[in-house]
């Protein structure tokens, strides 16, 4: 087996390539089980829901959520920013760790790109079904058009943001696909239903395995990472400026773009966490996600709380050092003490307190625990991005202006239909596709063991 | 190096084997896949690209195109696109106000104020504003009714002039009941009919009288009238309880004095002081600059221990002890440096209230300075004596005919069920209402009069002013002329009003001047200007005498104990007879800034004391209502004010609020607005209200900024130091936009805008703005463009109170401008922040970043929706729409323009009149009309005009102008007289 002196043991058991194979395609091959459909079934029904919510939301009007006047942007937003985030980490965990040759990635990046992509498509939902009138989003092209010198608007961070986050999208998803071209022959090769093999055969492009093609592959992997390095960074910086260029106290501060990007990383490597370890428990993958994968996830946590944890600090020291009464007021009079009191302590404790308990190898050992500080990381994340939008709408400069909102139950049930489009997808994912990239991790199972190892084993047996 | 080779082919021409080697080798390969797979990526971009085709097929279809048709025959004086306007004069609800009638395509389709009133002096309030809408009212007749049922003028004539014959022959009595009227050519013919039926008697009803007033002139002067007040001329103003900037009398002139009395611009100006003794908190009140929060019952022992104050100052015997703890002396004091140019005025229904103030008037010399007898105000003159023994005489019976006409005592007297039941019982009974109300119900016939609008009339509100009104549509529907309905009845046969009022004007207008010899062209020169007001100077030959004095005095008691309710008129409902007005519920109040309800006004320190908050719900004598917590509302009262609770008034009106006129109670034959002892219980529900504003404190920002007359005396830019430190730190990399040809400003005096949300309901109207009913301004979405923003500071028992109109502040640095990213709200090059809807795709981040939050978004499509069933959900209501501007679809982010179309239609007419524009000449809706002249518009950068000198005036500031927006609105910083 390949070793390294830090990490250990990179797959567990002893396996051959055809095993490898075998058994990560098993979900595909192997009959679903029951609780695949009842959870499927759950969130189609949570979809379901959400696609009720967006009819009423494109057909009665905005009016239909808890937005006013004041603040006129609620969940929706809240829940892009979140989304966005969350998309984030797929990408970021593929560029970085490959850039670092951080070997032990193999076994969890395509799980993470393919959270990347349905999140990055939750994501998108809203900033287009938030607009007043959405059949009109492609005036945000820069398209020519019969309408004279009519033309987008550069200067706005929303048309930085459409740019950003469909190149993202397109980029992720290139990378996510393109990686698993191989795999799809695989299991085009090796299934024996027809329909498995119409069907992987039309996504695998005729791969056939050829040198050539794998230096094609290569190549293009090398692009579309390279290309995709920069996105993980720009798509949450711009996504920053959408609050950093606004004027709103508590918007207006020069920290957001590096800030949104530790963020997005920090929420989205806490949803690979969560994803993995179900992966692991309900596929029962530990051989390939072993506790030193978790614990090495737990480990980047921990550092990237602390970053969160001192822009946070930061975010406040500016705000009392820029002697701006509107920024102190939002930050002290309306955050830390006031009214979102619960909304900020929920952030500030769950994003830079509790994961803390990481230091601990108890704790990252505890598959449970680390589960469970994953979401309550999720939903820290979630608090970010309320005292954000929410907080800094509420209560900025006329206090005749000062507003209070809350979600209606539209703007809840597109969010839970996002989490159900999320759901379905990831489920989708692991019934449909090889939850670990197999021509990946096969570069990182050495099978060249000595011959005479195997004939004890058979002998064995 | 050796050289291997395979086979002569690869010997000769390595390069060329290779390549066909692997060619072949994919070949093969993808022969092999695709007869397996059945699939290759040319399929799958086949399959992509006929998706994406379908779908841009799909998604092209095309809107349907309505059709205009044009005129077949132009009428001479309509020209599409312009539009014409027509003097006329507005009398509803006992308030008077000279007016021009925008007319566009033949629909009249916005008020605006008449400058050749010196009464109404081109200012208008929110209610005139409101009434264009009324004429486009679907509860509205559409036809005479009888016992509720269609009928034609030919058969309800016919039955009542029988009726009316049969009454007089059996010499049955017959009243015609009407509320004040000041049309003397109306007078005539009732008259007439009073000649023709000697049973018939004529008695004019007020829901809110002013009785006492009458009643006590009466007495001191021998005459039941109203004076001129010129509020210009105080220098001390004294008002107990009388809102005489929102309800009282005649607001809109008191309003025009008021202001006019108290403007600071330039050192030489003077500023008069103003005390208000009041209960709750009144639009009046929140302009004092020293306001006292008295019990109701408190104040006839104030009134009386000032005259006393007053006469002992002047080294006379006092006539009784003091009564009040209300410490007067600086009162006494700042009227006896004012003498002859102090004001005292009341709204006491109490006739020996107003004898006192009389007494204090006439002690301080005030007659005949501030206070006018030559001409007297006519605009209310029911006496609720007379009206409570025709109460009692069609109680008994004695009456057999009421004839109704602007009246609803059904709905505003606290006896109204008794006057229902006695109104169906009795043989004829007859509404004149041109819309539904709760009299009308009562009545069997129904002859319903023309709007205002559709009809002629004159009126002379007072002594010696005349006012035309002329109709500025056809009658849309099938309506008469009460005058004519008289005259019909009276034995006319085709009578026409229209001929009788001008042959009236010829004989006795006519011959009141000299200037014009010809009575056609005496007729259309006071047509044309809707007003006439001969010079005379004609000696009043009233005098004062202290005539029941000491008896008032004698009466005074002291303060009742206990819970005390104080009933007001709002300055949007007023008398509940706009009640189907969506412009006016939704309204909010100027105070509580509270829409589409009335509620109990407590008092601070009680709610904190009892667990009571916004929304909680009280009993007030049995009746629940929801609890607004006032500051500066007087211990122990509540407020509630009337002209809510109606339960036929229409779609809109019905069934908002609680009528407060049955809680109001008759004692010696006078209704009073006070109810001494009332029982007050806390209830553990609450009752949404749909407040437009929640947070009342500037939190100490220098948002309204503010000084006093003495402080800004000595130093005109005093508690404007912060603009002079924003001017030095404005640094910015970029450079300042330059605007070449005009550059559009707005100044806001906050000294003189009084809060009371006239340019709302002008703006309203001038810019097609929907109603979107409570629920939704209760979630913060109003539509207002232009908003008054009301702050309190200091002592919640008794606060200040500040107002501020905020409109879009078309900032030349606007951070909406850039955030958007379809360009949708463009900077104009005349500083105009422009708004392009049909590009607009509504992100509301515009929305967001305006730190003014003037933006507004169509939260949902208000226009022919059964959700939003207000005035845009029928074809009639949608008359009122100015063609003008477009009417906003839903998704779209829309604000104040300045009223970008007035500008671009001066600009057309300068051009081609081939002259710059002159200032002044753009009016914007809300400037035009405001009563306070606060609102100043033009432009920046000519040097001459009146907005660059008030942008130069030390007072001048910029709101958030720390942000470094440049907003092209100014603001004046508010000036309080206070006593020092």
């Amino acid at each position: 087996m390949y070793k390294t002196e830090v990490r250990g043991r990179l797959i567990e058991g002893d396996k051959s390539f055809s095993q490898i194979s075998r058994e990560i395609t098993a979900p595909i091959n192997d009959k679903t089980p029951l609780w695949w459909y009842a959870a499927f079934l759950v969130s189609l029904g949570m979809f379901g829901f959400g696609l009720y919510a967006k009819y009423i939301t494109v057909t009665t009007g905005i009016g239909s959520w808890g937005v006013n006047n004041t603040i006129a942007w609620g969940w929706a937003i809240i829940n892009f920013v979140w989304w966005i985030g969350i998309g984030h980490a797929g990408t970021a965990f593929s560029i970085f760790l490959l850039i670092l040759r951080q070997k032990w990635r193999t076994a969890i990046n395509r799980a993470a790109e393919a959270m990347t992509v349905v999140a990055v498509m939750c994501a998108g939902l809203f900033p287009l079904l938030h607009m007043g009138r959405p059949w009109l989003f492609f005036y945000i092209f820069p398209y020519p058009n019969t309408r004279g010198p009519l033309w987008v608007n550069f200067n706005s961070p929303l048309f930085w943001d459409f740019v950003a986050i469909s190149a993202y999208l397109l980029i992720s998803a290139s990378f996510w696909y393109f990686g698993m071209v191989p795999d799809f022959a695989t299991i085009r090769d090796t299934t024996k239903s027809k329909i498995k093999k119409a069907v992987y055969g039309f996504f695998s492009f005729g791969w056939t395995g050829a040198s050539k093609e794998w230096l094609r592959y290569e190549g293009l992997s090398f692009v579309l990472g390279g290309i995709a390095a920069v996105l993980v960074v720009s798509v949450h910086s711009i996504v920053a400026t959408d609050f950093a260029v606004g004027v709103e106290p508590g918007w207006h501060t020069t920290i957001f773009p590096p800030y949104f990007v530790v963020g997005a990383i920090f929420s989205g490597f806490a949803m690979v966490l969560t994803l993995v370890v179900l992966m692991r428990v309900l596929y029962k993958l530990n051989d390939f996600v072993t506790d030193s994968h978790i614990d090495a996830v737990c480990r980047i946590l921990i550092f990237i709380s602390l970053i969160m944890g001192t822009a946070y600090m930061t975010e406040i020291f500016m705000a009392w050092y820029s002697g701006s009464e509107y920024e102190m007021y939002t930050f002290f009079h309306n955050r830390i003490f006031g009214e979102y009191a619960f909304q900020f302590w929920a952030m500030f404790i769950s994003n830079a307190i509790v994961p803390q308990l990481f230091w601990f190898k108890k704790v990252r050992k505890k598959v449970w625990v680390v589960f469970i500080i994953s979401i309550i990381i999720n939903i820290g994340m979630w608090f970010e991005r309320f005292n954000i939008v929410i907080t800094s709408l509420s209560k900025d400069y006329l206090p005749a202006n000062w507003a209070t909102y809350s979600p209606t139950w539209v703007e809840i049930g597109f969010f839970i239909g996002t989490l159900g489009m999320f759901m379905a997808g990831v489920l989708l994912f692991f019934r449909f596709i090889p939850i670990i990239a197999i021509s990946e991790i096969k570069s990182v199972a050495k099978y060249n063991k000595p011959r005479k190892d195997h004939l004890k084993h058979a002998g064995h047996e | 190096m050796v050289k291997y080779w395979r086979s002569l082919d690869e010997l000769k021409d390595p390069a060329a084997f290779k390549k066909n080697e692997l060619k072949l080798e994919v070949d093969t390969q993808r022969a092999l896949f695709k007869k397996e797979s059945g699939s290759s990526r040319r399929d799958f971009l086949k399959t992509f690209g006929f998706s994406i085709a379908a779908a841009a097929v799909v998604a092209s279809c095309k809107k349907p195109i309505d059709k205009a048709i044009p005129y077949l025959i132009k009428p001479e004086e309509v020209t599409p696109g312009m539009a014409d306007y027509y003097a006329s004069t507005y009398f509803d609800a006992n308030e008077y106000c000279s007016v021009l009638v925008k007319v566009r395509d033949g629909r009249p389709i916005k008020i605006e104020g008449n400058n050749l009133s010196s009464i109404s002096q081109q200012g208008t309030t929110a209610r005139v504003q409101a009434s264009v809408l009324n004429l486009y009212d679907d509860a509205r007749f559409k036809t005479p009714l009888k016992d509720g049922q269609a009928s034609s003028w030919e058969e309800v004539d016919a039955e009542i002039t029988q009726k009316l014959a049969e009454l007089r022959n059996e010499n049955r009595k017959v009243v015609l009941l009407t509320s004040t009227i000041i049309s003397p050519s109306t007078k005539k013919i009732i008259a007439n009919f009073l000649e023709i039926y000697p049973n018939a008697g004529w008695l004019q009803y007020d829901a809110v009288s002013a009785s006492g007033m009458l009643k006590a002139n009466q007495v001191s002067f021998g005459q039941a009238f109203i004076p001129d007040y010129r509020f210009e001329r105080a220098k001390v103003i004294v008002s107990f309880g009388a809102d005489f900037l929102g309800t009282w009398l005649s607001p809109v002139e008191y309003t025009k004095g008021y202001t006019a009395g108290r403007r600071v611009l330039e050192a030489s100006d003077e500023m008069s002081r103003h005390y208000q003794f009041e209960t709750g908190m009144s639009v009046t009140g929140s302009n004092a600059d020293v306001r006292f929060p008295v019990k109701p019952s408190e104040e006839a022992a104030i009134v009386a221990d000032l005259y006393n104050g007053l006469l002992s100052a002047k080294g006379r015997a006092t006539v009784s002890s003091k009564k009040s703890s209300v410490d007067l002396s600086g009162l006494v004091e700042d009227l006896m440096e004012n003498e002859g140019k102090s004001l005292v005025i009341s709204n006491s229904s109490d006739a020996n209230v107003q004898i006192i103030i009389n007494a204090i008037n006439h002690l301080l010399g005030n007659y005949g300075s501030t206070i006018l007898l030559e001409k007297t105000l006519n605009t209310r003159q029911g006496m609720d004596e007379e009206f409570e023994s025709f109460l009692s005489d069609l109680h008994s019976g004695n009456v057999s005919g009421v004839l109704c006409w602007g009246v609803n005592p059904v709905y505003n007297h606290p006896r109204g069920e008794e006057i229902k039941t006695a109104l169906s019982n009795i043989p004829l009974s007859l509404s004149f209402a041109d819309r539904k109300d709760e009299t009308t119900a009562a009545c069997k016939f129904v002859c319903p009069e023309p709007h205002y609008l559709e009809s002629w009339n004159d009126a002379e509100p007072k002594t010696g002013v005349y006012s035309l009104a002329q109709p500025a549509i056809q009658k849309l529907f099938d309506s008469r002329q009460p005058q004519e309905s008289l005259a019909k009845w009276s034995g006319e046969e085709t009578p026409d009003y229209y001929d009788f009022l001008k042959s009236n004007w010829e004989r006795e207008m006519f011959v009141q001047q000299g200037d014009v010899a010809n009575t056609q062209m005496f007729w259309n020169d006071a047509l044309q200007k809707g007003v006439f007001e001969p010079h005379k100077n004609a000696a009043s030959g009233l005098s004062y005498t202290q005539n029941g004095l000491e008896n008032a005095l004698s009466s005074v008691k002291p303060a009742s104990s206990g819970w005390e309710i104080a009933f007001y008129e709002n300055t949007g409902m007023v008398n509940g007879n706009f009640a189907n007005n969506p412009w006016l519920q939704e309204l909010p109040d100027p105070i509580a800034k509270i829409s589409w309800d009335n509620f109990a006004a407590v008092p601070v320190k009680w709610a904190e004391e009892n667990g009571v908050a916004n929304e909680s719900v009280i009993t007030v004598n049995g009746v629940e209502l929801p609890v607004f917590v006032q500051p500066g509302q007087a211990p122990d009262t509540i407020s509630v004010a009337l002209g809510y609770g109606r339960q036929i008034a229409g779609k809109v009106g019905d069934g908002v609020g609680k009528n407060m006129f049955a809680q109001t109670v008759i004692e010696d034959g006078i209704k009073k607005y006070r109810l001494a002892g009332a029982e007050v219980v806390v209830t553990d529900k609450t009752y949404e209200l749909a407040l437009s504003q929640t947070h009342h404190s500037m939190e100490g920002r220098p948002v309204v900024r503010e000084t006093t007359y003495d402080e800004w005396k000595m130093d005109p830019s005093a508690g404007n130091e912060k603009h002079e430190e924003a001017e030095e730190h404005s640094v910015s990399l970029y450079p300042e936009p330059e605007f070449k040809g005009h550059h559009w400003g707005m100044a806001v005096d906050l000294s003189s805008c009084t809060g009371c949300g006239n340019c709302a309901i002008s703006c309203q109207a001038e810019n097609n703005i929907q109603v979107i009913g409570k629920q939704q301004v209760r979630n913060r979405r109003i539509m207002h463009w232009i908003r008054v923003d009301r702050y309190f500071s200091n002592d919640a028992e008794n606060p200040e109170v500040y107002h501020q109109p905020v409109m879009c502040q078309h900032c030349d640095n606007a951070p909406c401008e850039n955030v958007c990213p379809v360009s949708a709200t463009p900077h104009s090059e005349e500083g105009l922040n422009q708004m392009a809807y049909n590009r607009c795709v509504g992100t509301k981040y515009c929305v967001n970043n305006c730190p003014y939050r003037v933006r507004r978004f169509n939260w949902f499509q208000y226009v022919n929706n059964g959700e939003f069933d207000f005035n845009s959900n029928s074809e009639l209501g949608r008359m009122v729409l100015n063609p003008d501007v477009t009417v906003r679809s839903r998704g779209v982010v829309e604000k104040c323009s300045f009223c970008v179309q007035r500008i671009q239609e001066k600009k057309a007419q300068a051009k081609v009149d081939g002259r710059p524009i002159e200032d002044g000449e753009i009016q914007p809706a809300c400037v035009q009309s405001c009563p306070g002249n606060a609102l100043v518009f033009g432009d920046l950068n000519n040097p001459e005009s009146k907005i660059s000198k008030l942008f130069k005036n030390e007072r001048n500031y910029h709101l958030l102008e720390e942000l470094h927006t440049l907003p092209s609105v100014g603001y004046l910083t508010k000036v309080r007289n206070k006593k020092a």
